[in-house]
């Protein structure tokens, strides 16, 4: 079937499904995930190099002519922090892309939307494509899509926690609020959780621990790779609407007289 | 002189550039990136950047994360 790509900051892809690279088991574990995912983009964290350098690099096993490196801030608490970590990022070759995370709250790692707002505004600014971890709100999304971002992130639930999507009338408000594409980050547990955030009408899923900590990576990012083009399939066919009683399925006309 | 790096004290010879601290630590260039106390500090300088006495240097490359 014929789909659009997703579109962000101008740059185009044609699968809806985001990938981290932590957690894994191993380098090759997480190579074999990338590739049954389907995945263009995958996130990284900005960390210090351990000295003496060289040693194993996470890059020797992404094919960066293939994926997209989405550098994050995961970690910052501060606007200033979250700038500077994109600007170490820019540096260090990684682009133009940001996943923007400004963290509020260490036990719930909800985003300190205060200091997202700036840290946005300061990095589109600077000419980065700026996509913001955020929470569920509607109004900060517009904030934020005012503030230059080229797409927002609303959680479905905490960071690693693979509870779902808890809010799911939030994120249709989002959808109906904002013209940036919405792509769901964090609380992904599962295939059909992937599949509802799809279904709702997002524009993409983002989403690390659900396929690192299952016990099959591999096969769980295949499952992910389904549930998002079947969730993104019944967005774009239109569901029928709910009814309280039973409709027939079958004609009522013809039914043959069984009476004696 | 006593620089920082990467929240670890060093001593180094006076004056040395930014180019020679990496290489005296085997750090690969390829996507890697260097902040000078908090600034960051593009690769073209390297070479012309010099370390002073309590200097802070972070170095950061990719690592896994979500």
């Amino acid at each position: 079937m014929y789909d659009t790509n997703l579109v962000i900051g101008g740059k185009e892809f044609s699968s809806r499904l985001i990938v981290g690279t932590g957690k894994y088991s191993s380098n090759d574990i997480m190579r074999q995930a990338h590739e049954e995912s389907g995945a263009q983009i995958v996130t990284v964290a900005i960390r210090r190099v351990s000295l003496p350098g060289s040693g194993e690099s996470i890059l020797d096993f992404i094919d960066t002519k293939r994926y997209t490196l989405l550098p994050n801030t995961a970690g910052c608490y501060t606007a200033d922090e979250a700038v500077r970590t994109a600007y170490l990022a820019r540096e260090a070759g990684l682009g133009d892309m940001v996943k923007l995370e400004v963290i509020g709250d260490s036990r719930t790692l909800f985003p300190d939307v205060q200091g997202l707002l700036e840290a946005t505004k300061t990095l589109a600014r600077d000419g980065f494509i700026v996509m913001p971890y955020t929470n569920d709100d509607p109004v900060v999304a517009k904030r934020l899509e005012e503030a230059g971002a080229a797409v927002v992130m609303p959680l479905g639930a905490p960071i690693g926690s693979g509870l779902g999507i808890r809010n799911p009338y939030n994120i249709k408000i989002i959808l109906e609020t904002v013209a940036v594409p919405v792509i769901v980050d964090a609380g992904v547990g599962t295939a059909s959780d992937a599949a509802i955030a799809m279904e709702l009408g997002c524009d993409g899923v983002l989403m690390n621990t659900a396929i690192a900590a299952a016990r099959d990576p591999v096969a769980m990012a295949r499952a992910m790779r389904l549930a998002v083009e079947a969730g993104r399939l019944a967005s774009k066919a239109g569901r029928m609407s709910k009814k309280l009683y039973a409709t027939a399925s079958s004609p009522l006309e013809g039914v043959p007289d069984w009476t004696s | 002189m006593r620089i920082t790096v990467n929240g670890k004290g060093m001593d180094v010879s006076e004056g040395l550039s930014l180019e020679a601290l990496l290489a005296e630590l085997g750090v690969p260039r390829q996507y890697t990136a260097v902040a000078v106390n908090r600034d960051v500090t593009p690769k073209s300088e390297y070479a012309t950047v010099k370390l002073g006495d309590g200097d802070r240097v972070e170095v950061v490359r990719p690592m896994g994360g979500g």
